[in-house]
């Protein structure tokens, strides 16, 4: 909707004081957008989808075939700046498409799920390059289902849950909310899981986070001292331990905590990084 | 592979940018749009030689077939039936033509890339207009291809090679208005079968409900009523005039009229129901 993909049904959205609804010919100058299937020309070669974008964008031909080579440079393309797209694996046409994206230099890009389905390095240099987006003053909003990729990028992240926002904050604001630490335990016996949960629930008044094949508990903690009562308690409970961690809580957790459920499916976390 | 680290440019300032954006589309930009959109369906064209398949076989076939099946019937032999038939293939193969435009266009409209067109800061009719621009390619192939056939099978037309070009170029410019009607048929329509399926509905009764091969004389009358108020047989009977004794009759004004209200109504309905699909 903010892209002008689709048409705003209710309410009203400004992209940098511009009104969405009124002007998308102007946003769609301010905005670029790099969706979940790479939106390039399959009977064109990398260069020529280039240069159509920037033709179409009103950028004269000389300019044009030089940011062509510029991107394609950029993006580790020049090889294969002559081939089909058809010929292209995942991580090249994301990578074309992400390029494409840029042409124009906008000041705000959409990313959805950009590194869904890469490889990690492919993924590793994706990230490198929203960080030298965003170094170079673009604001990304960037939508995942890693929240681990949400946490080394963003500045802000919003979790939504079936199409609602249910949290917004910096990834520590978040994390703070859950609990300061989370006490990580794997159990010697799975089946002593209900025993200690029950244990749990009685030192610290709430339900740990569970995954029973393995006898994994998670347990949210408010102050990393309460961590030494669990274990206390789940010791005179007779629950035998054999491995115990203290940590900061990752955004997983928060993201179970948020939407309490064990799954997330369907769900997408929004994550905005700002300069 | 090198590093993806992007450039130390000059940095980018939002505010500077609104300031810099355009209100809207001029006129110049849209025709600079669509013909940068003709220049990708050309290219696809090229990449993709089967789209020529019917534009090079519908002509030398249905000319060669209509000829010898019709001909005796209708004329008593096969030369003197090709001055009357020629000009009617002409406007059976340039609708056929223009009938691919929709089917294409709704599939081009399920790729990835029409996504970016939207989100571009394009005027939005191009990308329906620049496959229609490099479309009149195709028409010229099949519009050249009937009449060489026809010569091959004997055929020599009164109105010389000025006759011939000029119901030629009536035949297009008739077959690029209707495409508005399959464009819009495309921009409707759930899936390419769905376009190719509507629009065979709608070439049919238009093309053999005409004069384009058989006398309207022969037919009962309330037949002749449709046939003689369908646009295809106005474009017909203009381009044996012009072929045939180099003849500009006023059925190639009321043609013309034909094509100039398909695209009134249909352009904008077409621009009207692709910009829904957002």
């Amino acid at each position: 909707m903010l892209a002008t993909l689709l048409k705003i049904d209710a309410g009203r959205a400004e992209i940098f004081g511009v009104d969405v609804a009124g002007n998308p010919h102007v946003i769609r100058q301010l905005v670029g957008v790099t969706g979940q299937y790479a939106s390039v020309d399959e009977n064109l070669t990398a260069r020529e989808n280039l240069w159509l974008f920037s033709r179409l964008q009103g950028i004269a031909a000389p300019r044009a075939r030089r940011i062509a080579t510029e991107l394609l440079g950029q993006f580790g393309l020049e090889e294969a700046a002559g081939k089909p797209i058809a010929q292209f694996s995942g991580g090249m046409r994301r990578r074309l498409d992400l390029a494409a994206s840029l042409i124009t230099r906008p000041p705000l890009i959409f990313l959805d799920e950009p590194t869904t389905g890469l490889d990690p390095r492919t993924r590793g240099q994706m990230w490198d390059t929203i960080r030298g987006l965003v170094a170079n003053g673009c604001t990304v909003l960037l939508t995942t289902q890693y929240l681990d990729e949400a946490d080394q990028l963003a500045d802000r992240v919003a979790v939504i849950d079936h199409g609602r926002k249910v949290a917004e904050g910096t990834p520590d604001e978040l994390k703070t909310a859950v609990g300061n630490s989370a006490l990580q335990l794997l159990l010697a016996d799975p089946g002593d899981a209900p025993a200690a949960v029950e244990v749990v629930r009685r030192v610290l008044g709430s339900d740990p986070i569970v995954s029973p094949e393995r006898g994994r508990l998670n347990v949210a903690l408010d102050q990393a001292d309460l961590a030494a009562d669990v274990l206390i308690a789940l010791r005179t409970a007779g629950v035998s331990i054999s491995s115990v961690s203290v940590a900061k809580p990752s955004l997983d957790e928060v993201f179970l905590a948020l939407t309490g459920r064990e799954t997330g499916r369907d769900d997408e976390t929004g994550t905005e990084e700002n300069r | 592979m090198s590093t993806m680290i992007a450039p130390a440019r000059e940095a980018v300032r939002a505010a500077d940018r609104v300031a810099a954006a355009r209100q809207r589309v001029s006129i110049g930009e849209t025709l600079g749009q669509t013909l940068m959109m003709a220049w990708r369906a050309l290219k696809k064209m090229r990449r993709n030689p089967e789209q020529f398949f019917d534009v090079a076989l519908q002509p030398i076939l249905f000319t060669a077939m209509f000829a010898f099946i019709f001909g005796g019937a209708i004329a008593g032999d096969v030369e003197s039936y090709l001055p009357q038939m020629i000009p009617g293939i002409l406007a059976q193969t340039v609708l056929t033509t223009c009938m691919a435009t929709g089917t294409q266009l709704r599939e081009d409209m399920e790729k990835g890339v029409f996504d970016r067109f939207k989100s571009l800061p394009i005027a939005r009719i191009a990308p329906l207009a620049g496959p229609m621009v490099a479309d009149l390619l195709r028409y010229t192939i099949a519009a050249t291809l009937t009449f060489t056939m026809g010569l091959v099978l004997g055929y020599r037309p009164g109105g010389g090679a000025g006759g011939v070009l000029a119901a030629i170029l009536l035949a297009i410019f008739t077959g690029w208005s209707l495409a508005w009607v399959f464009t819009w048929v495309g921009t409707i329509a759930r899936s390419a079968q769905a376009v190719q399926g509507i629009s065979m509905m709608i070439l049919f009764p238009l093309t053999f409900l005409s004069n384009a091969f058989v006398p309207v004389e022969t037919l009962p009358d309330w037949l002749a009523a449709f046939v003689r108020i369908n646009p295809v047989s106005h474009l017909v009977t203009a381009a044996r005039d012009l072929a045939n004794s180099a003849l500009v009759s006023g059925e190639v004004a009321w043609t013309l009229l034909a094509c100039l209200t398909v695209i009134a109504i249909f352009a904008p309905l077409s621009v009207r129901s692709y910009k829904r699909h957002m």
